[in-house]
């Protein structure tokens, strides 16, 4: 690990004046379960870490008139033991419950779930975030047995964030706070598909630290499914989230979003439009699971995880449908 | 005395010490975090060593420059191992090493040393064989009776396809030591001295291998070893980080370096499983009996040749066989012995092609293994077999649970039972005991030895207790380090049979010693005594006795120290060689994401005399853990366009939790013939069969075989779904 320097704020308006302009200049330090690693590996080599863990405002989970404000620093465990977040929004709840690691649901933090970077085994080994050599992926050719199914590249990792496909299925948004002032940025367009090596995943910029995780009310049905091998710690290789609106036993709408199957949470339209008005049945939930993978393009490897896509949508609106919240 | 002492054991029903479930003596010292293995010490003026390993799997060194990183401050000393003009030939090869006051400073140091390499072309996929090329050398044919005719003759003939991956030690603790290389500049000391604290399973012999490269005379080196966090075979030679640590610690005028591996390295450079895959067919007769065996077979174990191992295994008489083995030479890290080498491989290529076998003539599979018992090559195996397939059918509850393949019902969640067997040697190594007998009554048992983690401490107390007539507690043993009587490598699971032979031999010559001390004071002679109860007394007289403190005192002032030596070769009642296994996999398959949990595992083994029934079990529930682990995910993935490993790490290459293994049911096979056959290692066997009978439990469950371990959900649907694997 390269040597850094070490900055304890106390608020964010003083985080954020630690912060660089570029990538490489400052790194955002909470839960740590994925900078450590970065760092020891040299991926991420920042002249300065800024640790937010004292910076009381990032705590907490509230619930408003208007929804849940999660704050940055609330950890998985809390996430998926919370009162609010168990009765109203299950999917969520599940997410966070899912990571197998005691160490990492109550070390990881919401806002860490969400700026984590891929796990891709190229990346990690050091050969870049989109693996190019010579102009071209390795990863088509090579061992892309976990990787994207969705996508004509260049990018090919998949998302790692546990809480991502959840809240874009509840339309939640993200606080993102610079020297500048805040911004809000939709979930669904805070991930975003890298095009060249010097990209981010994420909208996130250098300069900014995200703050807060806003939730609208809802009145939905929902889950998450995840497909992991293991019980102990293990990344899931597939993960469906849904959200469904009701007028009795009928859809009105529908959020289905897929995890670990693309570069950024999977939203599948065709899926949220086969289950309008429909009621939730064996044979509609596996028709959504079908329509949700139509567009995929398995890779040399991967084949087997869009029938895993497929079944965890199937699956999640199932016990959706058995959920009260 | 005149005569040879009678070693021979207590009958059974006589034992007090040997034979019960006493509890590791060293759990309470690892549980609560107070044994430091060799990786926690710290001796003064300690300096931490760390690695510069080469990133490409096939390579020349053509410039290799230190001296700016010589300069750096805290770096005390810089060791090239790879100078300019080395080809290496795997990633991750120790290309130097610095030795610094922090880990810190060590690791960006080894990180910044200049160096240029000339890539070179590599191959590091051996499961595609037509894609090895030039790197694949095909030993001869053997052939065995005339299978053509035994084929053409044959009611049924089933063929398949197998594979098995390399996997990982995964040891918790890494490879490495602490090692410390003192000049001989004492006036009255010239030679250099060496002191190192490694990770081995090999204390005995670890000076005599170490000096070979050091140029140091053996008895300068002094080798300690207290704990040590696994090994399973990958731990019994310096390697090249002693040779590395000490020259860093002798550049650094002798101070004492640290130098372990990191994860990564550790699991690319210190040692693998091969990998074994096979075509084979099977010919036979109706009534399951096997007539001839076909196999083609490849593997790797790295850039040194390594075969995959003979077929069929275990059932070796089969009476016609014609076998092609080749061998694939890689550009990845070394193969090593791993618990039971060769045999988890050449049991899942056996074991697998009997259950199609069965499963092509319609036979329960159970009956197919006792129907070709007959053919287990070992005196006296056959019936072991026989009496262990139905006693693991039993507890699996086999005839309520087994259906024929693919007959599991119309759910999504498929159970399916499968069986396997394994065989072991487990012979004692050769090892010597010293035993002392002091005047104030206190014990003490020397031996050479390590405890890998086994229970070797708690079996060599039992067996020196039991000896002396005494409580566990009344025993004082000293292991783990070369001042003590030599003993031998743990390996090959041989330690149990050489430390319980010469520990009991060292304890009876003693106890002739102390009877002659107190025989005039019994009014007897000293072959008319026995120990027993703490208590030295005369056979048949009871009454006539003497405390074992009153005995001791005979002796003066003299302590009686007395030697036990065994030698490798089998003594009957004493300790032999020639174990056998059966063990069955219970578990569900889900059809729609193939992953596959385990419900129940039973292992039924033998190991001649148990000493201690519970780390007896304990050996089995391990093995069958880490057993588990392999045959549902762990395999070494790597990128034939770059030549990396891509896991290196815990997180991809996959281990199992104790979540993931299901309940596990051991029983060990302790009938009377098998005790009378004397003390056999039981380490590795347990570990043989998992694969075998987890493969076989999925065929059974999904009425398909799926040919790859691990059974990963990837393996799973891809032959579900006709995905050619």
């Amino acid at each position: 690990m390269q040597s850094f320097e070490y900055a304890n704020p106390t608020t964010v308006q003083e985080a954020v004046g630690l912060l660089g302009a570029k990538w490489g200049q400052a790194d955002v330090l909470a839960g740590g379960t994925d900078l450590l690693s970065l760092m020891k590996e040299h991926l991420h080599t920042p002249k300065r870490v800024v640790n937010i863990k004292n910076i009381k405002e990032l705590e907490g989970i509230q619930k408003t008139a208007d929804g849940l404000r999660i704050g940055a620093l609330v950890t998985m465990d809390e996430l998926s033991k919370n009162s609010d977040v168990v009765a109203g929004y299950k999917l969520l709840a599940d997410a966070a419950a899912g990571i197998p690691s005691p160490q990492i649901r109550h070390m990881g933090t919401a806002g860490g779930d969400l700026c984590q970077r891929p796990r891709c085994w190229y990346y990690r080994q050091g050969l870049g975030l989109l693996a190019m050599k010579d102009g071209k992926s390795l990863i088509p050719d090579g061992e892309n047995r976990y990787h994207s199914i969705f996508g004509d590249g260049p990018a090919y990792f998949v998302s790692a964030s546990s809480l991502g496909p959840a809240l874009v299925a509840l339309g939640a948004k993200v606080k993102l706070v610079s020297a500048k002032g805040p911004r809000e940025v939709p979930v669904a367009k805070f991930f975003v598909t890298p095009k060249d090596e010097a990209s981010r995943e994420i909208a996130l910029q250098p300069n900014e630290i995200l703050t807060e995780i806003i939730v609208p009310a809802a009145t939905v049905r929902s889950a998450t499914y995840e497909m992991r091998q293991k019980e102990a710690l293990d990344w899931p290789l597939a993960t469906a989230s849904v959200a469904l609106t009701m007028n009795g036993n009928t859809v009105t709408s529908a959020k289905i979003v897929l995890g670990h199957v693309a570069p950024t949470p999977y939203e599948s339209a065709q899926a949220e439009a086969a289950l309008k008005g429909k009621t939730i049945t064996a044979a509609t939930a596996e028709a959504a699971g079908k329509a949700a993978v139509q567009n995929a393009k398995p890779l040399s490897q991967n084949a087997y995880k869009v029938t895993l896509a497929k079944v965890a949508v199937k699956r999640a609106l199932l016990e959706a449908a058995k959920a009260k919240g | 005395m005149a005569n040879t002492p009678d070693y021979s054991y207590p009958p059974m029903d006589k034992r007090k010490v040997i034979g019960q479930r006493y509890k590791r003596l060293d759990g309470p010292m690892k549980s609560s975090g107070r044994a430091k293995y060799s990786s926690d010490l710290k001796p003064p003026d300690m300096l931490f060593g760390a690695y510069l390993h080469s990133p490409y799997a096939h390579a020349k060194v053509t410039s290799i420059d230190t001296s700016d990183v010589e300069k750096m401050p805290g770096v005390k000393a810089v060791y090239v191992a790879a100078p300019a003009g080395t080809e290496v030939n795997w990633q991750g090869y120790e290309i130097a090493g610095v030795a610094a006051t922090t880990e810190e400073i060590a690791r960006e140091a080894a990180r910044m040393i200049k160096i240029e390499y000339e890539v070179m072309p590599h191959l590091v996929k051996d499961d595609d064989l037509a894609l090895a090329g030039t790197r694949a050398k095909q030993g001869g044919e053997r052939v065995v009776g005339d299978p053509d005719k035994a084929f053409q003759d044959a009611d049924a003939v089933s063929e398949g396809q197998y594979g098995i991956p390399v996997v990982y030690h995964c040891c918790l603790e890494p490879h490495g030591q602490i090692i410390q290389w003192k000049p001989g500049t004492d006036p009255d000391n010239k030679s250099d001295q060496i002191h190192v604290w490694p990770s081995t399973q090999n204390v005995p012999d670890y000076a005599g291998s170490l000096s070979q490269n050091l140029k140091v005379p053996a008895t300068n080196i002094k080798v300690r070893m207290d704990y040590i966090g696994g090994g399973f075979g990958s731990k019994f030679t310096p390697d090249a980080w002693a040779i590395v640590g000490a020259n860093l610690s002798k550049k650094a005028g002798g101070r004492p370096v640290k130098l372990y591996l990191d994860r990564a390295p550790e699991l690319m450079i210190a040692g693998n499983r091969p990998s074994a895959y096979a075509k084979i067919k099977l010919g036979g007769k109706k009534d399951g009996t096997i007539t001839a065996w076909q196999t083609e077979s490849w593997g790797s174990g790295g850039f040194q040749p390594v075969n995959p191992p003979a077929q069929p295994y275990t059932y070796a008489n089969v009476p016609n066989i014609r076998e092609v083995r080749t061998t694939v030479s890689l550009n990845g890290g070394s193969q090593r012995a791993w618990r039971a080498p060769g045999n988890q491989q050449a049991s899942y290529l056996t074991c697998c092609a009997i259950e199609d076998f069965a499963a092509k003539i319609g036979m329960d599979p159970i009956e197919v293994f006792k129907a070709n018992a007959q053919y287990a090559a070992r005196t006296g195996a056959p019936d072991t077999y026989r009496y262990q397939l139905d006693k693991a059918a039993e507890l699996a509850e086999w005839k309520k649970l087994w259906h024929p393949r693919g007959q599991s019902g119309s759910g999504t969640i498929k159970r399916g039972m499968g069986v396997a067997i394994g065989s072991w040697n487990g012979n004692g190594h050769r090892s010597q005991c010293r035993t002392v007998i002091n005047p104030d009554g206190s014990v003490s048992v020397e031996i050479g030895s390590q405890d890998l983690g086994t229970g070797t401490r708690t079996i060599i107390t039992q067996v020196a207790a039991e000896s002396l007539g005494l409580q566990m507690g009344q025993v004082k043993l000293v292991i783990g380090n070369n001042d003590l009587p030599p003993d031998g490598g743990s390996g090959g699971s041989t330690t149990v049979g050489g430390v319980s032979t010469s520990t009991r031999k060292a304890a009876i010559n003693a106890l002739m010693k102390l009877y002659e001390a107190c025989a005039p004071a019994l009014g007897a002679q000293p072959e008319d005594l026995e120990a027993v109860d703490g208590h030295i007394r005369v056979k048949g007289s009871p009454n006539k006795s003497l405390t074992w403190q009153a005995a001791c005192r005979k002796l003066g002032a003299t302590s009686i120290s007395e030697m036990g030596a065994h030698t490798g070769q089998a003594i009957p009642g004493l300790v032999t060689g020639g174990a056998a296994g059966v063990q069955i996999a219970d578990l569900s398959v889900d059809t729609e994401t193939g992953i596959v949990k385990m419900n129940r595992y039973v292992a039924v083994h033998d190991c001649g005399m148990v000493i201690n029934p519970r780390l007896a079990e304990s050996q089995v529930y391990g093995a069958v853990i880490m057993g588990i682990s392999t045959a549902l995910y762990e395999e070494r993935i790597m990128d034939q366009q770059t030549g990396k490993t891509l896991n290196p790490d815990m997180e991809f290459y996959k281990l199992a939790g104790i979540g993931d293994i299901g309940n596990i049911i051991v029983h060990m096979d302790i009938r009377e013939e098998n005790d009378k056959r004397g003390v056999i290692g039981l380490g590795e066997p347990p570990a043989v069969p998992i694969c075998a009978a987890v493969g076989n439990a999925v065929a059974n469950a999904l009425g398909v075989r799926v040919p790859r371990i691990p059974m990963t959900p990837a393996h799973v649907l891809d032959t579900l779904e006709g995905r050619t694997a």
